[in-house]
């Protein structure tokens, strides 16, 4: 493994440009001031109320996402290569979506096989021939990207269904300009706090074609007991428009209403943070209580539009992700500016033998899995723990894919012993519509444990306010 | 041919509904087989209904209805000329790309015993002779009987019975012809069994693409192509996809009864 990229230090003592005044500020403060910014920032979190489940943890179900005060940094250079690169990515992504649900023109080109997409669960077919506005299907998306070295970024995932996390991004920084208004006299950080606006304009720009006037916008919620509840309250809230549940709308005549005090009011576009299985008891899951009968026909016939698009989730299936770069050129024409991890499909013999001889190195993950459980991480695992994986490997290979483990970048961060570096990722966050929309950073998730890999917050992650410094 | 179509469904409910929505796949859809004369839905909502054609061709209807009575009755009835076309489906306006009708669903899945089955079917015959020789199996080796299997049953449950109705012998089909490599479709319709005769069932069968040839409908519980006694409404992947009525209601927790009454008739010129 090469020598690990930290992003304050180039690694042979000299600072990296955009952290210069970061490390000069470390200097002054002192650990009780540190103590107390992150008593403040979690009491902040704690009446804001952004706490997150664990699933499968019957001892703490609300907890908070530890906050550190460290920022993490991007020069305006840095950040306006990668924005090309995950602008790039996301039009061809919108690009793949409207093929697959239309010609698909990519598999009569023979560059994916038919299989991998049709056969594939995330493949929904009532959306075959359905045109929604714009001709977009993931208006909000969050990209998954890892740094190696000073030019060197790789995409890990793209979130294209319902991703999470925005709600982090916002508080972050809302509580270092509290904590630490100082620091942003002293440098022009890039302002993310017009995402809700942003968000809203997004959504207004993909209201159905027959929509007069101001469209009427919803935010749809499994309700209080998901995980992401409090975003899906604070998105709401801060675009100034209703939260609802599948019970508060239902369809009518043709169109799509929301109860109110008064009369039933008309929807136009719904930013539904339930999965596509629950959305319509009459399409998809019969038995979804918190979906709303009649709404995919709404949305097929073109009378409401739904954010994201159902089927969204056939552009983010991990069985897809190889064939990323080749989507990317054959939509733009350009080569991939960001590159793709090397990745093992596990349902090819080769590919399997290759992963099982070398588990000790790799990470394996569920193809179909998200949020960190059901992996393996090969250098951090323990020989038992390795043996117990490669037999559940080898009952179902085509579940998995294996990567190599990524050195990836890290960035001081405050820990029991001090500043010391840990690994992080990065969510941009990603709005499609009358155009596309990148807000400057994104979240920062950081490994807090030493040495650990797994940025998820369901296993003892962070998250870190992300700055672009302005020209 | 002319045929006459009476489609009945006859809801009753231990309680009124608050509300209702339904979604129908009641409308025959043009092709150079058919042609529809005049066709009328009739039922509670019908008037202010959303009515389109999805991606599949077929012509979908979403009524919704608020505060109803005890009873509620779906009515689809009309006239449709057809003509013999020796199976042959063309002049169908349908957007899907032909993989897509490779795809499995919980219905139509083959199970290890229907896999097995399928050995005796290698990849040297045609994909025509296949078709044939599937259909004719099926209509061998599972024999038509009404009350062994339910409208949620799968392909292999009725494969494991050797038994079913014309919605299981075109599961089977479309799922074994699938497994060959042969998109296919379920389709609903109608059937009239002679002059003078009415039949008392809306039917269903399956539509294999064939190389050179085109969607070819193969019948497997009558062991022949649709002739002009068939009317064809709507494809899918599986019945459950394009159910003539399926519909979600608000008021009342019970089951509610509901009885179909189909007849079929060869319309007096």
């Amino acid at each position: 493994m090469s020598e690990l990229f930290n992003e304050m230090g180039g690694g042979k003592g000299q600072t990296r440009p955009p952290y210069v005044d970061i490390e000069a500020w470390l200097k002054t403060i002192s650990s009780t001031d540190v103590e107390r910014a992150k008593r403040e920032a979690e009491n902040r979190f704690r009446r804001q109320g952004i706490t997150f489940a664990v699933y499968g943890d019957d001892a703490a179900t609300e907890r908070l996402i530890p906050f550190d005060i460290i920022p993490r940094v991007f020069s305006a250079l840095e950040w306006r290569r990668l924005s090309a690169g995950i602008e790039q990515r996301v039009r061809a992504l919108n690009a793949f979506l409207h093929d697959i649900y239309h010609r698909q023109e990519i598999i009569r080109a023979g560059r994916i096989p038919h299989h991998i997409i049709t056969q594939n669960a995330a493949f929904v077919p009532e959306m075959v021939g359905v045109n929604p506005a714009r001709g977009i299907y993931a208006h909000i998306v969050g990209v998954d990207i890892v740094r190696v070295a000073e030019n060197e970024f790789y995409v890990l995932e793209d979130n294209c269904r319902t991703p999470s996390g925005v709600s982090y991004m916002l508080e972050g920084r809302e509580a270092m300009m509290h904590l630490f208004p100082d620091l942003f006299v002293q440098q022009r950080v890039a302002p993310v706090d017009n995402y809700p606006a942003l968000l809203r304009k997004t959504l207004e720009s993909v209201a159905p074609a027959g929509c007069m006037g101001e469209p009427t916008i919803v935010v749809l919620t499994p309700g209080i007991h998901n995980s992401a509840f409090f975003e899906h309250a604070f998105l709401a809230d801060e675009m100034g428009v209703e939260l609802c549940e599948g019970g508060d709308l239902f369809v009518s005549d043709g169109a799509l209403y929301m109860r109110t005090t008064q009369a039933p009011q008309r929807v136009d576009v719904i930013y539904r943070r339930i999965d596509d299985a629950y959305l319509d008891p009459l399409s998809f899951k019969p038995d979804s209580a918190i979906g709303i009968p009649g709404l995919v026909d709404l949305y097929r016939a073109g009378r409401v539009t739904i954010v994201n698009a159902p089927g969204t989730g056939i552009a983010d299936d991990k069985s897809i992700y190889t064939y990323i770069p080749d989507v990317i050129e054959f939509y733009t024409g350009e080569k991939p500016l960001l590159k793709n991890v090397p990745t093992w499909r596990c349902s090819e013999a080769d590919s399997l033998s290759y992963v099982l001889d070398n588990l000790a190195e790799l990470v394996v993950k569920e193809v179909h899995g998200s949020g960190g459980y059901g992996m393996l991480v090969g250098p951090t695992s323990s020989k038992q723990e390795i043996e117990n994986f490669r037999a559940i490997l080898k009952t179902n290979p085509s579940n998995y894919i294996a990567q190599p483990t990524l050195a990836l970048s890290t960035v001081p961060t405050y820990t029991a012993s001090g500043v010391a570096p840990r690994h992080v990722d990065l969510r941009p966050f990603v709005l499609s519509g009358d155009q596309v929309r990148i807000t400057p950073g994104g979240l920062t998730r950081v490994a807090l444990k030493e040495g650990s890999l797994v940025v998820n917050s369901s296993q003892g992650g962070g998250t870190k306010d992300t700055w672009v410094l302005e020209d | 041919m002319r045929i006459r179509i009476h489609h009945q469904t006859h809801y009753r409910y231990a309680e009124r509904p608050s509300y209702l929505v339904q979604r129908l796949h009641l409308t025959p859809t043009n092709f150079d087989g058919q042609k529809t004369i005049d066709w009328k839905i009739s039922t509670a909502g019908i008037e202010n209904a959303l009515s389109y054609v999805d991606g599949f061709g077929n012509l979908i209807h979403l009524v919704t209805a608020h505060n109803l009575p005890l009873e509620n009755i779906v009515l689809a009835e009309g006239e449709v000329e057809t003509k013999d076309t020796a199976g042959l489906v063309t002049g169908l306006i349908s957007n899907v790309p032909d993989t897509v009708f490779l795809r499995q669903t919980l219905l139509t899945m083959p199970d290890a015993s229907i896999s097995a089955e399928l050995m005796q079917w290698g990849d040297k015959a045609s994909a025509l002779a296949t078709a044939h020789s599937l259909m004719g199996h099926l209509h061998e080796t599972v024999a038509y009987e009404v009350g062994t299997t339910q409208t949620n049953s799968t392909a292999a449950e009725a494969f494991a019975r050797r038994s079913g109705v014309c919605q299981d012998h075109s599961h089977l089909m479309v799922g074994m012809a699938r497994s060959l490599g042969i998109p296919s479709r379920y389709v609903t319709g109608y059937l009239v069994t002679g002059a003078g005769a009415s039949s008392v069932a809306a039917h269903a069968w399956a539509e294999l693409l064939i190389p050179d040839l085109g969607w070819v409908g193969f019948d497997a519980t009558n062991c022949q192509s649709p002739t002009e006694q068939y009317v064809r409404v709507a494809a899918g992947l599986d019945a459950m996809a394009v159910a003539p009525v399926k519909g979600s209601r608000r008021g009342g927790t019970e089951a509610e009864q509901m009885t179909v009454e189909v007849r079929v008739e060869i319309a007096q010129q």
